[in-house]
């Protein structure tokens, strides 16, 4: 007996030297299993006298409890050493580029055409598209533009023979519209324009986005404040909008609209000439022979027309400088929007 | 049209600044460009008079002249323009005079020779670019006076960008009447008073043509002296017209033209031979123009002819030696009107647009052809001398624009405008615009004055009353309709998600013109005959485009020698197909191109460059998007432009709906690229038609997979192994994958081994073993049978 807190200091210090689980297995194999050395001692309990027999039994007892503890203790800590070596080793290096395709673009161009689209979508236009080789009457005559008439000559057109021109405009597709239902109606037509114009501020195709209103009951009015609610939406910025009269064959009354420079806030700057306005689209009421020709009662029915370029309105939105860049296709250009 | 404010004040005299005219002008439809001075900023600058003029001892070019200017003394200037000569009155900047640019004369010696001031060109003083000699003074200039009080340089041009409607605005006359409108004030115009004839000489006019020329006023005038310059005011009002001074006479019928908006003409009466003849050209009939060009004349043209031959082509140039010269003594006037209908078109089929041209193309007063020859008559005979004749006039009542009135409905102007506005201010307004307006019940019946040929209709009225009142004044409304929803098939999809899928996909838009170059359009279809534009920007924009390819290639090209290595594009737009029968098939079509490396560059990305089963795996997610991808098959084929052995057609159902392909190694040399491209082109209608989902239950028993791998020729397609294991794998086969392709060592060279991977499921219930080694059996059959197959090891 006289051994047995020496016993317990010696497995006390191997248990806590125990290096594995299985050093420590073989530890409590050798003091607590059936040949254990604790094990032994209780054994050797019948050897003492009545007496002496219950307070060393609990004594041995409570050694063999507390190895117990130890041995357990000891083992959930190695085990939580282990998992925690190994997944040392499987740690990575976070901040590694991911592997894969990027993502790709949109144009800006149909970015800026898809905006727009869904902002008149929201208050009902429909989309309408249509042929870009287009006969005279319906991108001139139909529009109110009759043969050698000056306006004409604004248009660089395009010509594939006498009577057929790559569109100048979308209009024509608001002719092919009112030619074949019945008002009202509420459309937009973006796509693809063609002039024969090059330069610095000019390339031989860009994009517009036309729209046509014609109901019962439209109003110069209501064409002001669907620009200016337009134009409000795009640019996410209360805008001062200006209407100024102007011609345009296929309307009358007929306006041009400014809005106040987006870069400058109209103090006046580089891009708007310093007149801190901005001229952005052509607009009116429907000419009343522009409704005949298409078979729409001018008396009964009313009807707004506005047309406006897309790159021109990407470019201020983005702050892109140069049109050219749109038709460029440069991947370090296209990757920017 | 540039408009001296110096000289709209003379006939309209708002209380406005520069600034705020120019507003007035802009917001009333009359579009301000630039408002900038005459002259530029100096002061100092005298008129001074050359009295003396001697060679510079030291200096070929120079000379030494002795100027009078207004003191007692004479100063010595020394100047090398080559027109200094004695008698010539010029600018003279005297020592201490500032010139723009901040330029400061000071007293100098050139070349050991004192100078006490510059005598100056036109562009030293900011007045025109003129710089090759000194700036003539006509001889009534005041010498001393300062310069900017004799030529009146204390005026600003305004610039006016006038709408083809405005006919009316192109003439001084016309911006002062608006001017009036605009503010409700008098307009003051200047005497037009006829003049009486001093000799009874007439040239006699016919119009041969009324229908074009239906108005021609003519006037002989003797004895006029040409050595006479024009004086400076007319030369400073032509100048801020932006009009060269050319002689008195020209000059004359110029201001005319600025002043009354009348296009005039003067012929040297000399040589002139029987009448004047206002007529319809002959074909083939010649005419030398006053800029040096014989055009050949078609009876489309109009033409005025005396007895002999065309003299000036009619409303648009006159013609080289019937003009007045230095020599001419006797003239004879022409002041006419030609229909704008008519007239159209004309001067632009001879590449030419004259100041004449452009105002008798948009409408001219029909009115005005005589009180303008009258008051041609007055200035000429004022400044060169010459008795008049009589006027003639020949006119064809008939022919000359007829003015219904219009009639505005009250009612309409709340209607269309979407404000009210009261009827005195109505009538205020259209009155205020020289309209003859009558009430009428609910509205007026309205007059239109001879000089607007832009009102015709109620709109025309509407829009009048508009610009007056003010489009800023207009309120901003709402639309108002009915919502309905739209009615919107689901199986329909939008361009937008295909878009969006590739460039998820990593593919970035490009948008290309849509005219290529012919010779590239060619390389990918040289079959087609393209569309060709008549007038191209230039040849490698020349045809419309039949493919979309050649558009891509040459974006891929450009961004390759950028050193963009990887281009992964794709565009949407129209191509344009013609067919045998004359018709156009303008077909909305998606192209992709694909190149460079599988995947971008990192460390943990393949190196592999991208080959056809990139592009082809792109398409097929694409396809996938209809949930219709089964529909579409790709059969080996070949096409121009790309390799023969890597070129499939696809085609959804039993329809061609596209290609895809690697370029052929002569294209990509032809095209200079060193590396493969891989293209397709696909009609985005095939791609747009997708199917409704309809659900089928999911099964709880397991799957079983079975994997088998058959050897056959190397000319056996994958596609007919796939068909052929789908027919024959019994009711409980529900997929298939091909795991791998092998071709190599262990193989008879002509053979490949095709991997296999089927999978079979019941809905009802777990599958025995047996039934499906059943159906691998008869897998297996099949492909022996069929397709000469072996079983692998
Ligand atoms: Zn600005």
């Amino acid at each position: 007996m006289d051994n047995l807190e020496e016993l317990a200091g010696e497995a006390r210090a191997a248990i806590e030297a125990a290096g594995d689980g299985a050093a420590l297995e073989q530890l409590r194999v050798d003091y607590l299993g059936k040949k254990g050395r604790v094990t032994a001692l209780l054994k050797g309990l019948g050897k003492l006298s009545a007496e002496e027999r219950p307070a060393a039994g609990a004594r041995i007892n409570e050694v063999k409890e507390s190895l117990q503890g130890l041995i357990a203790g000891r083992k959930a800590a190695l085990d939580t050493a282990a998992v925690a070596e190994r997944l040392a080793g499987e740690a990575i290096d976070v901040t590694l580029p991911g592997r894969g395709e990027g993502t790709g673009s949109l144009h800006p161009v149909t970015r800026t055409i898809e905006r727009m689209e869904d902002f008149f979508s929201a208050v009902g236009f429909e989309i309408a598209e249509g042929p870009e080789i287009e006969d005279d009457y319906h991108n001139f005559e139909a529009l109110n533009f009759p043969p050698n008439h000056p306006a004409r000559a604004e248009h660089d057109t395009f010509f594939v023979d006498e009577g057929t021109v790559l569109r100048t405009h979308t209009s024509p597709v608001q002719v092919r519209v009112m030619e074949s239902r019945e008002p009202p109606f509420r459309i937009i037509c973006p796509g693809r324009v063609y002039r024969c114009d090059s330069d610095l501020t000019h390339t031989p195709m860009f994009h517009q986005v036309e729209g046509l209103l014609v109901d019962e009951h439209s109003t110069l009015a209501d064409l002001k404040g669907l620009i200016e609610d337009f134009l409000q939406s795009f640019f996410e910025q209360s805008l001062a909008v200006r209407f100024r009269p102007s011609y345009f064959p296929f309307v009358e009354p007929g306006a041009e609209v400014d809005m106040q420079c987006v870069h400058c806030g109209g103090e006046g700057c580089r891009v708007c000439s310093h007149t801190g306005w901005l001229e952005i689209m052509g607009c009116g009421m429907v000419h009343p022979r522009v409704f005949e020709l298409s078979g729409i009662d001018p008396d009964r029915y009313a009807g707004f027309a506005f047309g406006m370029g897309v790159e021109r309105l990407a470019m201020l939105r983005y702050g892109v400088g140069d049109l050219r860049l749109f038709f460029d296709n440069d991947q370090r250009f296209l990757a920017q929007f | 049209m540039k408009i001296s404010e110096q000289w709209l004040r003379e006939w309209v005299d708002p209380a406005l600044d520069s600034a705020g005219l120019a507003e007035q002008l802009t917001m009333a439809g009359l579009e301000v460009d630039a408002i900038s001075p005459v002259a530029g900023a100096f002061e100092g600058v005298v008129v001074g008079e050359i009295v003396s003029a001697e060679q510079h001892p030291d200096a070929d070019k120079l000379r030494v002249c002795q100027v009078k200017a207004g003191g007692e003394e004479l100063l010595q200037i020394v100047c090398g323009a080559p027109n200094a000569r004695v008698g010539l009155k010029a600018p003279l900047a005297t020592v201490d005079a500032e010139l723009p640019g901040d330029f400061r004369i000071k007293r100098a010696k050139l070349r050991g020779v004192e100078s006490q001031g510059m005598l100056c060109a036109e562009a030293e003083l900011g007045l025109s670019e003129a710089n090759e000699g000194l700036m003539e003074l006509p001889p009534e200039a005041i010498v001393g006076q300062d310069l900017r009080e004799t030529l009146g340089l204390d005026d600003v041009v305004i610039e006016v960008d006038l709408t083809p409607n405005r006919a009316d605005c192109l003439g001084m006359r016309g911006v002062a009447r608006e001017v009036g409108a605009l503010n409700g004030i008098a307009v003051c115009e200047p005497l037009l008073e006829p003049v009486a004839a001093t000799i009874e000489d007439t040239f006699p006019v016919s119009l041969a043509a009324p229908a074009r020329c239906p108005r021609y006023v003519g006037r002989v005038i003797r004895g006029v002296d040409l050595s006479r310059p024009s004086p400076l005011w007319l030369q400073e009002r032509l100048r801020r017209g932006g009009i060269c001074s050319i002689d008195p006479v020209v000059d004359i019928t110029n201001y005319l033209l600025l002043e009354l908006g009348q296009p005039m003409h003067a012929f040297d009466l000399g040589v002139l031979a029987g009448g004047i003849e206002v007529r319809t050209a002959r074909a083939g009939e010649t005419l030398e123009l006053l800029n040096g060009n014989t055009i050949t004349l078609g009876d489309s043209n109009l033409v005025i002819a005396d007895e002999r031959r065309a003299l000036a082509l009619a409303g648009i140039m006159g013609g080289e030696g019937s003009g007045v010269g230095p020599e001419t003594t006797d003239i004879f006037l022409e002041s006419a009107f030609f229909a704008p209908e008519h007239l159209a078109g004309q001067a632009r089929s001879f590449g030419l647009h004259t100041d004449s041209s452009h105002r008798f193309e948009r409408g001219v007063d029909f009115t005005l052809q005589r009180p303008a020859i009258e008051r041609a008559t007055a200035l000429l005979t004022a400044i060169v001398g010459g008795a008049p004749g009589p006027v003639v006039e020949a006119v064809e009542e008939n022919a000359l624009p007829q003015r219904e009135p219009v009639l505005l409905r009250a009612a309409r102007i709340e209607r269309v405008l979407g404000v009210a506005i009261d009827d005195g201010a109505v009538e205020r307004i259209l009155r205020g615009l020289g309209l003859n307006v009558e009430a009428v019940d609910n509205g007026w019946r309205c007059g239109v004055p001879p000089w607007r040929f832009d009102i015709a209709i109620e709109a025309d009225l509407l829009e009048e009353l508009g610009r007056v009142h003010g489009y800023h004044r207009l309120p901003a409304t709402r639309i108002r309709a009915e919502l309905a929803m739209p009615r919107r098939p689901e199986t329909q999809l939008s361009q937008r998600r295909v878009r969006r899928h590739l460039a998820a996909r990593g593919y970035r838009e490009a948008i290309t013109y849509s005219f290529v170059d012919r010779t590239q359009q060619a390389l990918f279809d040289p079959a087609l005959a393209p569309v060709a534009l008549r007038n191209p920007i230039s040849s490698d924009m020349a045809v419309m485009r039949t493919s979309l390819i050649p558009g891509l290639v040459a974006t891929a090209q450009r961004n390759l020698n950028r050193q963009q290595p990887r281009p992964r594009l794709f565009e949407t737009g129209l191509r344009f197909l013609p067919g045998d029968d004359g018709s156009l098939d303008q077909r909305p079509t998606l192209a992709v191109l694909l190149g460079g490396r599988r995947q971008p560059e990192g460390w943990a990305c393949s190196r592999d460059a991208a080959d056809f089963y990139d592009l082809k795996g792109d398409l097929e997610s694409l396809f996938a998007v209809t949930g219709c991808e089964g529909e579409f098959t790709f059969a080996a084929a070949e096409r121009a432009g790309l390799h023969p052995g890597q070129t499939a057609a696809i085609h959804r159902g039993a329809a061609l709906v596209g290609y895809l392909g690697a370029l052929h190694p002569e294209t990509l040399a032809a095209l200079d690229l060193d590396r493969p491209l891989y293209v397709a082109e696909l009609d985005l209608a095939a791609l747009l038609d997708a199917r409704l989902p309809a659900f089928a239950p999911v099964s709880r028993f397991p799957e079983i997979r079975r994997d088998l791998a058959v050897i056959v020729d190397r000319e056996v397609t994958a596609a007919a192994i796939m068909a052929d294991v789908r027919a024959t794998a019994g009711p409980y086969f529900k997929e298939l994958t091909l795991f791998d392709v092998y071709a190599g060592k262990g193989i008879d060279p002509k053979r490949k081994s095709l991997a296999l991977g089927l999978t079979f499921r019941d809905q009802s219930r777990t599958l025995d073993d047996e039934e499906v080694t059943e159906a691998v059996k008869q897998v297996i059959d099949s492909l022996v049978k069929n397709h000469n197959a072996a079983l692998r090891g």
